[in-house]
């Protein structure tokens, strides 16, 4: 077997390693200390970045993204995949985090974006990345554009669920909706969300995205998690909800059981019992509409 | 006949419409059971292992106690099968990065696993693959792919990527360091329903 038959970065495998996810928690971590008490905890990635997003809030300014360094040794303490947020647009961020070997890059609002037009022509990459969505347009463009995962926006940095909740409804509402109509209605239905005709209808067909959906922004409990997973989410994306809880260790492993036992409430009591407190955060309508993070992107 | 897909995390739905789709191809009542807690396999006449996080997939089937349901199944010879992450899982013997992650081993195949051993995601591959049993080579998808390293002498090497075996059985325990279930071609799952006696 020749090494030069191998072929790398192909769609199959760009949305392959999506699918591995399925069924996981991945957390978001800021330095390697972080990123073991995610491993141990039973993650099945994490997201290397700069700040959680209730510090990226707090701090204001511009958010990039993280210090190389910083993210090369998270890819050198955990065995697990390891992520990156790079800023919408900014497609050198983007090929710095794949030249590290970070496994998949987020193009994502929670940091500042770079680009007010335009989102990374992500086909043109050998890693995958998970994209941000509110609707199914949004998720079809992101698709498109070559995304292999997509989440929910949610607000992120708050602890508050209901954009997640909100974005999630839309988005499997709006698949359910496609069932049943004809060629010529889904034709209008794609103009109408701007979405290409060609993914409209692979939605229609399998009745969900043609990529993995995860739930993200906001998610603070196990309780949480395990709604998300009710609403229809393939897993879940846990930002400052486990660091900023008041114990991440026992908030880590209860958010990772809480989601393979999403169905069951005795056992969600059981896992919910004594773990501490959750993040303090705040209530998404409180906030400002030129500081909400989901309105980034489009 | 009553296959039995650990369902905990990975790419679990993938495995079930594949084995649906064998089944049906052949024309046999058969039931798909997804394990995600304890009790379930002592009633499955085959397992399989899915793709995922070796690491999670470890932690949880020990949390979950069905770890242990595994390896008594396996001794009785019912038919498992492991894929990508289910392989690291099936193996005697693992690597230091198995070992610096207190990994669980089932120890059903007598090998030797290196975790990512063709590298990270970006040097994930597609490749045509030749297999003994396969008139014509099999598109393989290998996903931050494990391989094996050493195999002792009841292991029947099936495959190999320069030296690095991807596919293995010991009797009833096909191991396989790629995806059959990403892929429509289903003749891998259907070496594995010729590997369930029906009882």
């Amino acid at each position: 077997m020749e090494l030069e038959n191998l072929r790398h970065g192909t769609e199959l495998i760009k949305r392959g390693f999506a699918r591995m996810q399925k069924g996981g928690v991945i957390m978001d971590v800021t330095n390697p200390e972080q990123a073991r008490i995610a491993e141990e905890a039973g993650a099945v990635a994490v997201m290397a970045l700069q700040a959680v997003p209730a510090d990226i809030r707090k701090a204001g300014g511009v958010a990039r993204m993280a210090d190389p360094e910083i993210v090369a040794q998270i890819i050198d303490t955990v065995t697990i995949p390891v992520m990156a947020k790079a800023r919408i647009g900014h497609f050198v961020e983007a090929e710095i985090l794949e030249s590290l070997g970070a496994d998949m890059v987020d193009e994502s609002e929670v940091l500042t974006p770079a680009d007010e037009m335009y989102h990374i022509d992500k086909t043109g990459f050998t890693v995958p990345f998970v994209c941000g969505a509110r609707n199914l347009g949004e998720a079809l463009r992101r698709i498109n554009e070559g995304a292999a995962m997509i989440r929910t926006k949610g607000e992120a940095g708050t602890g508050d669920v209901r954009e997640a909740v909100r974005h999630m409804k839309k988005i499997m509402g709006e698949v359910r909706e496609l069932a049943g109509k004809d060629k010529e209605e889904l034709i209008k239905v794609a103009r109408d969300i701007e979405a290409p005709i060609e993914l409209v209808l692979e939605s229609a067909d399998l009745q969900r995205l043609p990529v993995v959906n995860f739930a993200a922004g906001g998610v603070a409990t196990p309780a949480d998690a395990a709604l998300m997973m009710r609403l229809g989410a393939d897993g879940v994306f846990v930002g400052s909800g486990i660091f900023k809880a008041e114990n991440p260790e026992m908030m880590a492993k209860a958010v990772v059981e809480a989601v393979n036992n999403y169905d069951n409430p005795e056992k969600l009591a059981e896992i919910s019992r004594g773990i501490g407190s959750g993040m303090k955060g705040m209530s998404a309508d409180t906030i400002p509409p030129e500081e909400a993070l989901q309105t980034r992107g489009w | 006949m009553r296959i039995g897909i650990i369902a905990i995390q990975g790419d679990v739905s993938e495995h079930i419409d594949a084995v649906e789709r064998a089944l049906c191809e052949r024309g046999i009542e058969g039931e798909v059971l997804e394990i995600r807690h304890e009790g379930i396999v002592p009633r499955c006449d085959a397992v399989i292992l899915p793709g995922g996080e070796s690491t999670t997939l470890g932690r949880l089937i020990e949390r979950e106690g069905i770890a242990g349901e595994i390896q008594n199944a396996a001794m009785k010879g019912i038919p498992v099968l492991g894929t990508c992450a289910g392989l690291i899982l099936v193996a005697t013997r693992g690597d230091e990065q198995v070992h610096k992650t207190h990994q669980h081993l089932l120890g059903l195949m007598d090998v030797k696993v290196n975790r990512n051993a063709f590298g990270r995601q970006r040097e994930s591959f597609e490749v045509d693959l030749d297999l003994p049993f396969l008139d014509s080579p099999y598109t393989a998808i290998f996903i931050r792919a494990p391989a094996i390293m050493d195999a002792g002498p009841e292991v029947d090497v099936l495959s190999t990527i320069n030296g690095r075996i991807v596919a293995a059985r010991q009797n009833n325990v096909l191991a396989l360091a790629f995806h059959p279930e990403l892929t429509p071609d289903l003749r891998l799952h259907h070496y594995f329903l010729d590997m369930i006696s029906v009882t």
